[in-house]
């Protein structure tokens, strides 16, 4: 929030290093006059939750769980936009079982936001636009990237997370998005549930950071996210 | 990884790091000769030997780390002679995409192997070794037809699978003052997870009645395995009752499938016991 743009950044490197430490409201005071009127203008276009920074998913625990609700989200809205209208060919089977996912993915998606409470983040707005929910191979594709992405997301956030209970926890959810991951990828080509492109010479799975897991996410969210206080290690 | 900056970084703590390091000039020559031969993955968890050894032997929380990753090699050498057995049987796996899918896991498991015993060495402990001959996969012959009905060695692959998925689950705690290594472990946790889904499709195609994840605490197998599959029905995770949730249609079986869950280190060597001569 402190850095909208280049002269801005440059007018608050110039106040000297003490700035870096005031709380934004002290800063304001501190800089006063015309300054601090552009600053104000350029952060208050939007409201205080939803800033030009976008929705803060919150540092420590919480923003890593808050990072897990966006994702599972996400899952939850895809697959209940499949049972909308499902594609053209949807055997029984695809249908007991991806409508066993969706329970799944919106049972893990209200349990992060029980467990938050009032640090949840809201409901974000989402965008399939991309995806033929027509089409069986669109819709299998999709799936299979948020699944793939899923498990890379927890798998990457293990690390990240201080509790133990809630890093037990995050290892409840992604076996079974692991899970979920193969049969997708067995419906698409059978065999594949855990091919080269996802596992690595030493047998290991892929895990990707935050940031990584956001840019590519951001594809299907119209809300802008924020991970800049989550933690880093 | 800049490693000049990490060891720039501890000289502000400790200034005598350089000393430190070139008095351990074996610490070095590990490196150099780890880094040349190891996965480039493996190549943090060989940094963090270095240093290691430069300090001198841990602390008590390495101790849980090496003892972890034993157990987990232990599990992995299970895992990958089961299947190198199973493969290499002729007339055990038809023809088909099984054979594929198995020689896949086979390899996996082999890799998770070599993996461990390289994470465990390069962390200055003793990796365990077990050879084929210290195994009886029949389970003194629970599973007497274990390499000669492909049913059976399906149930005993799903059981490994689920059962191995729940033990990394249960250790991931204890690998948390290492962040290399509990990142590896939860890659290879969900590489069981990928593992189990497809054996178990395997056997849903065979007429077994089991779905891709753990419905309550059904096995889909029976009581042998049982201990494998009991905890699985917890429908409740932090206080949080998953059954409706929110006024939500989420049934028992959806909840309890929603979320695997964990097996202590001791309930998993009780599983696994028979199956260790």
């Amino acid at each position: 929030m402190l850095t909208k743009n280049s002269s801005e950044k440059k007018r608050i490197a110039e106040t000297g290093g003490a700035v870096q430490s005031l709380s934004r409201r002290n800063f304001l005071g501190y800089i006063g006059g015309a300054s601090a009127l552009l600053f104000t203008a350029a952060a208050c276009k939007k409201d205080d939750v939803n800033s030009d920074d976008g929705v803060n998913l919150g540092s420590g625990d919480p923003g890593i769980l808050n990072y897990a609700y966006a994702l599972e989200q996400i899952e939850a809205a895809f697959y209940t936009k499949i049972f909308e209208s499902p594609f053209s060919g949807i055997t029984a089977a695809e249908t007991s079982l991806l409508g066993d996912i969706r329970d799944h993915e919106i049972a893990h998606r209200e349990f992060f936001k029980n467990a938050l409470g009032s640090s949840a983040i809201p409901a974000l707005v989402l965008d399939f636009s991309s995806i033929d929910f027509a089409s069986r191979t669109s819709v299998l594709a999709a799936a299979k990237t948020f699944e793939d992405l899923g498990v890379s997301a927890y798998n990457g956030a293990g690390k990240l997370i201080a509790d133990p209970a809630y890093l037990t926890l995050a290892g409840k959810i992604v076996s079974v998005e692991a899970r979920h991951a193969a049969y997708i990828r067995d419906l698409i080509s059978n065999g594949t549930f855990a091919d080269s492109t996802v596992i690595d010479a030493n047998g290991l799975d892929m895990s990707r950071t935050p940031t990584e897991v956001l840019t590519m996410a951001s594809a299907f969210v119209k809300t802008k996210l924020n991970a800049s206080n989550l933690p880093t290690s | 990884m800049n490693v000049q900056n990490i060891i720039n970084e501890i000289e502000k703590a400790d200034p005598e790091v350089y000393e430190r390091l070139d008095g351990r000039r074996s610490a070095m020559k590990n490196f150099a000769r780890f880094s040349g031969k190891v996965a480039l993955a493996a190549i943090p968890v060989a940094f963090g030997s270095m240093f290691k050894k430069a300090y001198g032997k841990g602390t008590e929380v390495t101790g849980i780390i090496e003892d972890t990753l034993n157990f987990a090699l232990t599990l992995e050498y299970l895992e990958a002679n089961f299947y190198i057995k199973g493969v290499g049987t002729a007339g055990l796996i038809p023809a088909g995409p099984g054979v594929g899918a198995l020689t896949t896991i086979r390899d996996h498991e082999n890799a998770h192997v070599t993996f461990l015993r390289t994470a465990i060495t390069a962390l200055g402990a003793t990796p365990v070794t077990f050879t084929a001959a210290q195994f009886d996969f029949t389970a003194g012959n629970a599973f007497a037809d274990v390499f000669s009905n492909y049913d059976t060695f399906l149930a005993v692959a799903q059981t490994f699978e689920d059962t191995g998925v729940r033990a990394y689950k249960g250790q991931a705690g204890n690998l948390m003052a290492n962040n290399d290594i509990l990142t590896a472990a939860l890659n290879i946790h969900s590489v069981e997870a990928r593992h189990a889904s497809h054996i178990r499709q395997m056997r849903k195609a065979r007429g077994a009645s089991v779905k891709p994840w753990i419905t309550g605490k059904d096995s889909g197998i029976g009581a042998a395995v049982q201990p494998s599959y009991n905890g699985e029905e917890l429908t409740t995770q932090a206080t949080v009752n998953i059954i409706n949730i929110n006024g939500l249609n989420i049934s028992a079986a959806a909840a309890s499938e929603a979320f695997d869950e964990p097996l202590t280190k001791a309930e998993i060597l009780a599983i696994v016991d028979p199956f260790i001569v």
